[in-house]
């Protein structure tokens, strides 16, 4: 037993490729079997994902969730930033440059529409909820956007540890979100083609989410809400702390 | 050879990347802006170029696609590393401010395609 622990603690990016390969073969048995292909396995088995990250932050009270429970902390190298972005931008590979740049007007009209409408309404939940200092509200409104928008927001402009923690909190909240309700109203609102995909990508923003939410739908589509997706952030970061918080002032 | 498509995948990775940090510099902002989105359309460019000048190699193509296929269960991974405890008990302005907006979103979509579908 110890030498199979200890092989596991020297391998863990191995132990992480079984460990999601068995997952992946679970989730398309139980696709198959019991739910008769209605939802696909790659849906069941990101949600099962939540639900593993959800056990390791209970069990360890880390903030990896599974992987931080040592003998699985390769699925959190798996996982990470730089194995996700290299495999979103091998999708590209899928991918014509030709769609892309016909609906390019498209993606940039709906990132600038996405960003506004989280942040507008975030503040206005905030607002309603009896935040009134303009320094908080801009802070949960950039959190609302992603969870990456709302801290740098709320470390440029100073904000509490208590509400940077909250905008954190609400953007991981729209991943899961974005995530779960993509394949569920895919269909209903139209997100069938690569152009449309963009524009998804752009409105939601949340490149983990929409990536994950079209993989689950269809994974023809990913590159494309993938391309627009990446640059939300950035726009956000740029946004929030500066123009969305000076317009704040002004309305107060 | 696959370790061709893998080192184009790579070059396109690492400049995209580069130019994402220098576009946020030049923005003031001390974060990547777009990187990933910048090597995809590297990628793509580079795609275009080599199929046009016949470089596009059945073999060295494998290099990528294994990276294109696994991206499911990298996401997969991620969504197994996500801190989902936290975001659940970080309280009910949080799941709030969370999930509202994204169903707003979701019901704003349709009207911006249809607005904007040439």
């Amino acid at each position: 037993m110890e030498e199979l622990l200890k092989v596991i603690d020297k391998n863990g990016l191995i132990v992480g490729f079984l460990c999601i390969g068995i997952l992946t073969l679970g989730s398309n048995w139980l696709s198959k079997n019991l739910l008769k292909s209605r939802i696909p396995g790659s849906a069941i088995a990101i949600f099962l994902g939540l639900v593993l990250g959800y056990f390791g932050g209970f069990f360890t009270g880390g903030d990896k969730g599974i992987a931080d429970i040592e003998i699985f902390n390769g699925i959190g190298i798996l996982g990470g930033s730089m194995f996700r972005d290299f495999a979103i931008v091998a999708t590209a590979l899928g991918a014509s440059y030709l769609l892309v740049k016909k609906s390019g007007i498209l993606g940039m009209v709906s990132l600038v529409f996405g960003i506004l409408i989280f942040f507008i309404s975030g503040v206005v939940v905030a607002f309603i909820w009896g935040y009134r200092d303009p320094i908080d509200l801009c802070t949960i409104g950039a959190g609302a956007c992603t969870y990456i928008v709302g801290p740098v927001t709320g470390a440029a402009l100073g904000a509490s540890s208590e509400v940077i923690a909250l905008s954190i909190g609400a953007g991981l909240i729209k991943t899961i979100a974005v995530t779960i309700f993509t394949p569920i109203f895919a269909k209903k609102i139209g997100l069938q083609s690569p152009g449309s995909a963009m524009a998804f990508g752009g409105m939601m923003g949340t490149s983990s989410g929409v990536a994950a939410g079209l993989a689950a739908t269809d994974p023809k589509l990913v590159p494309y809400g993938a391309v627009t997706a990446t640059f939300y952030t950035g726009l956000g970061c740029l946004l929030c702390p500066s123009l969305f918080y000076y317009l704040i002032t002004l309305l107060l | 050879m696959i370790i061709y498509g893998l080192a184009l995948l790579s070059f396109s990775y690492l400049l995209g990347q580069w130019l994402g940090e220098l576009l946020g510099r030049i923005l003031g902002i001390n974060s990547n802006v777009g990187g990933v989105g910048f090597a995809m359309l590297i990628l793509m460019l580079l795609k275009e170029l080599f199929e046009r000048k016949g470089w596009w190699k059945e073999e060295s193509i494998q290099g990528i696609d294994f990276w294109n296929k696994m991206y499911i269960p990298v996401v997969i991974a991620m969504a197994a590393s996500l801190n989902v405890k936290s975001a659940i008990s970080s309280g009910n302005l949080a799941i709030l401010v969370g999930i509202l907006p994204v169903v707003l979103g979701f019901l704003f979509f349709p009207f911006l395609l249809k607005r904007f579908k040439q």
